[in-house]
């Protein structure tokens, strides 16, 4: 079963390469998406997990990931076929098998119970995300993949050899070395802490480099900002949700070696500063897509940041990855349409969103003001919670720099939104919201009422889903 | 075979140096290769004795790390006609400086972790971190987008020779996975620079510099 959810957008991918025909392939992806949802709710309602000690097994923390990795995905698909038919000039045979190919491999990674699979699907999630990001084949995007190829790769050989360090301290401890994670919860206790820590550290920098935490952030701005909207929406969204999951693995098993503490530490002090280097690169923004990536960088941090808190925060972390992938699912997809509707991004160029483009301007609006943790929207509640997690901890000077980081932030990025939206747009040419029509509306608009409904109340099972995941890192600390 | 371990890694440790120090594009990508071959014949050397396992992951790191990824970055060069030089930032001897600094941190590195009894006097541990950081020493520091993809092969031998150490914990699929994951990653690599070639008429990673903070 578990297998079929890799085949299913693995056959369309394949699909997809063979058909003749650009205007037919397209609807590949929906169709893959849509598919691989179908596949994913039924495997969720039946509640199926697989043999334990299998290499691939959906775990409580995997249900959660290949769920909104899923939904995530279909609501991009929907806004695929709108965009290529808008690029008729250019071939589109890679970037849509790439893409099914993608989706493929994140799942593999959500379902791996195997640390070496894991870190094999990892990195070719990397490999097939460099074609989507030269699609437009200017020497811009042929600079950003080229970066993203080789501090991602870097980055992954890193965790590869922190992967190494692991095993070896199961080694070191003189039973069989294994990679298989439910192994290594096991015998945790008995790993060597040394090679334990080295193991930790080398695998945070390198899954960070890949979440794009600071200071191994630099790809980000330049991939986030040459790549196509709804690519970015899948990087920001799902990819790099995908490496937190991997170091959350990894801290699964620091937890159960009654090591926690070590890590935790780490991931605050990281986390604060992923929030403070977007609130510095935020401020003056002109380009609003590099905007959008340190935005990234920035709730990439609050989702390391809650986890070091660790109880409440855990919780808090989890929905918050949640809530941030679909907000950057409007922001990436409404930023799309306002960069096609004016031909540049820089605010230089652009003002007065809201005329000529209604709907994703006021899109665009609503995004900025869910995402900065505005309530009703999903991520007030989210990061309300790990700041209470700060303070009921008494860890007062963590969660006075996660507020005002937090405010630094929203003027940042208020200033370079609003002069996007409001004002007269200052040039005549350019097109208007027709040409972007339906396909390219109603996945915002599906992300935002999602954002919003998260933030109005959290439905009985994901609810369930995410105190099961949570508590899976509580057993050996204790609860405030 | 064992002992035929520490004499195969100081060859890999002496590649190292010899990648650091020459001057010349096609040597540096020479010494990957023969790090490649050698890092395949460790393989079968480590396990101790002849069985069908050590031998195909054998041919496999000599087939992908000797030769097809050596012959890539060749096309690569041929195709942007530059023959000569590696232009390194810094001078070759502060480079070999640099290196030699390193492989001390890695000997004094591995010393400091506890290690397991059957690698205590061992070169094993000491080789992977030496051959790590040299892999990051030419990345950072070389002009050329060919030699970065170089260094970049470097750090992935050293984390292998890592991977020597935990044979049982690698399945035979996890490791083919791993190999199979570097060559399709050097040849997209391969892909992009030809793009780059064409673009900028240039490898000259210098030239890539239009995005940044204004």
């Amino acid at each position: 079963m578990a297998l079929a959810l890799i085949v299913a957008p693995l056959a369309f991918a394949l699909l997809a390469f063979l058909v003749p025909s650009e205007r037919i392939r397209i609807w590949c992806v929906p169709g893959g998406a849509a598919t691989h949802l179908g596949l994913v709710l039924w495997v969720l309602h039946r509640g199926e997990a697989g043999d334990p000690g299998a290499w691939l097994l959906l775990d409580p923390l995997g249900k959660l990931m290949l769920g909104f990795a899923s939904v995530l995905f279909f609501i991009c698909s929907i806004y695929v076929p709108g965009y290529l038919a808008l690029r008729r000039d250019r071939p589109n045979r890679v970037f849509v098998s790439c893409l099914l190919l993608f989706h493929a491999m994140l799942t593999l990674i959500t379902l791996s119970q195997h640390l070496g699979l894991m870190w094999v699907a990892i990195e070719a999630t990397t490999l097939a995300s460099a074609p989507l990001l030269y699609f437009n084949k200017t020497p811009r995007s042929l600079e950003a993949t080229w970066k993203y190829l080789l501090v991602g790769s870097v980055g992954i050989a890193l965790a590869l050899l922190g992967t190494f360090f692991l095993a070896y301290a199961g080694l070191r401890a003189g039973h069989h070395p294994s990679l298989l994670l439910a192994n290594l919860v096991r015998d945790a206790r008995q790993l060597s802490p040394p090679w334990l820590h080295a193991a930790f550290i080398v695998l945070f920098v390198g899954y960070g480099t890949k979440m794009g935490l600071a200071p191994m952030h630099t790809w980000k701005p330049d991939a986030y900002g040459e790549a196509p909207g709804v690519v970015g929406a899948l990087l920001a969204g799902g990819l790099t949700s995908a490496a937190f999951m991997a170091i959350l693995r990894f801290y699964r098993i620091c937890v159960a070696a009654e090591d926690g503490a070590f890590a935790r530490s780490l991931m605050v002090t990281m986390g604060l500063l992923s929030m403070a280097v977007a609130g510095v690169f935020m401020a003056r923004q002109r380009d609003f897509k590099r905007m959008l990536a340190y935005s990234s960088v920035e709730h990439m941090g609050i989702l390391v940041l809650g986890i070091g808190l660790g109880g409440a925060g855990v919780f808090g972390s989890l929905l918050h990855m949640v809530n941030n992938g679909f907000a950057k699912g409007v922001l990436f997809l409404s930023a799309a349409n306002i960069h096609r509707a004016f031909g540049s991004k820089v605010t230089n160029d652009v003002s007065g969103a809201l005329q000529r483009v209604p709907v994703s301007g006021a899109m665009f609006l609503a995004g900025f003001f869910a995402i900065t943790g505005s309530p009703p929207f999903g991520p007030f509640i989210s990061e309300f919670t790990i700041l209470n997690a700060a303070f009921s901890n008494g860890r007062y000077v963590v969660g006075g720099l996660f507020l005002l980081f937090l405010a630094v932030v929203f003027v940042g990025m208020g200033t370079t939104v609003l002069s996007v939206v409001f004002g007269k747009p200052r040039t005549v040419e350019g097109t208007g919201e027709l040409a972007n029509g339906f396909l390219t509306i109603a996945p915002m608009a599906a992300c935002l009422s999602i954002v919003l409904l998260l933030g109005l109340y959290v439905p009985a099972p994901l609810d369930r889903l995410l105190r099961e995941v949570a508590a899976s890192f509580d057993s050996t600390q204790v609860v405030p | 075979m064992w002992h035929l371990t520490d004499p195969l890694l100081v060859i890999v440790l002496l590649l190292n140096f010899f990648a650091l120090g020459t001057s010349r594009l096609r040597a540096v990508i020479g010494a990957t290769a023969t790090q490649g071959v050698v890092l395949g014949v460790l393989a079968v050397v480590v396990e101790g004795h002849w069985s069908l396992r050590p031998v195909l992951i054998a041919a496999g790191a000599i087939g992908i790390k000797g030769i097809l990824i050596p012959q890539l970055l060749i096309r690569a060069m041929r195709e942007a006609t530059i023959r000569r030089e590696v232009e390194p930032f810094i001078g070759y001897v502060s480079s070999l400086l640099t290196g030699a600094a390193a492989t001390g941190l890695a000997i004094v590195f591995a010393n400091t972790l506890p290690l397991a009894p059957e690698h205590v006097n061992s070169l094993l541990l000491p080789a992977s971190f030496a051959t790590v950081l040299t892999g990051f020493i030419v990345l950072t520091t070389r002009r050329k987008a060919i030699n970065q993809v170089a260094g970049y092969v470097l750090l992935e031998n050293g984390i292998y020779i890592m991977g020597l150490t935990l044979v049982e914990a690698l399945p035979f699929l996890v490791e083919v996975g791993i190999l199979l994951d570097l060559f399709v990653g050097i040849f997209v690599m391969g892909i992009i620079l030809s793009h780059i070639n064409r673009e900028f008429a240039s490898l000259d990673t210098t030239r890539l510099s239009s995005l940044k903070e204004e």
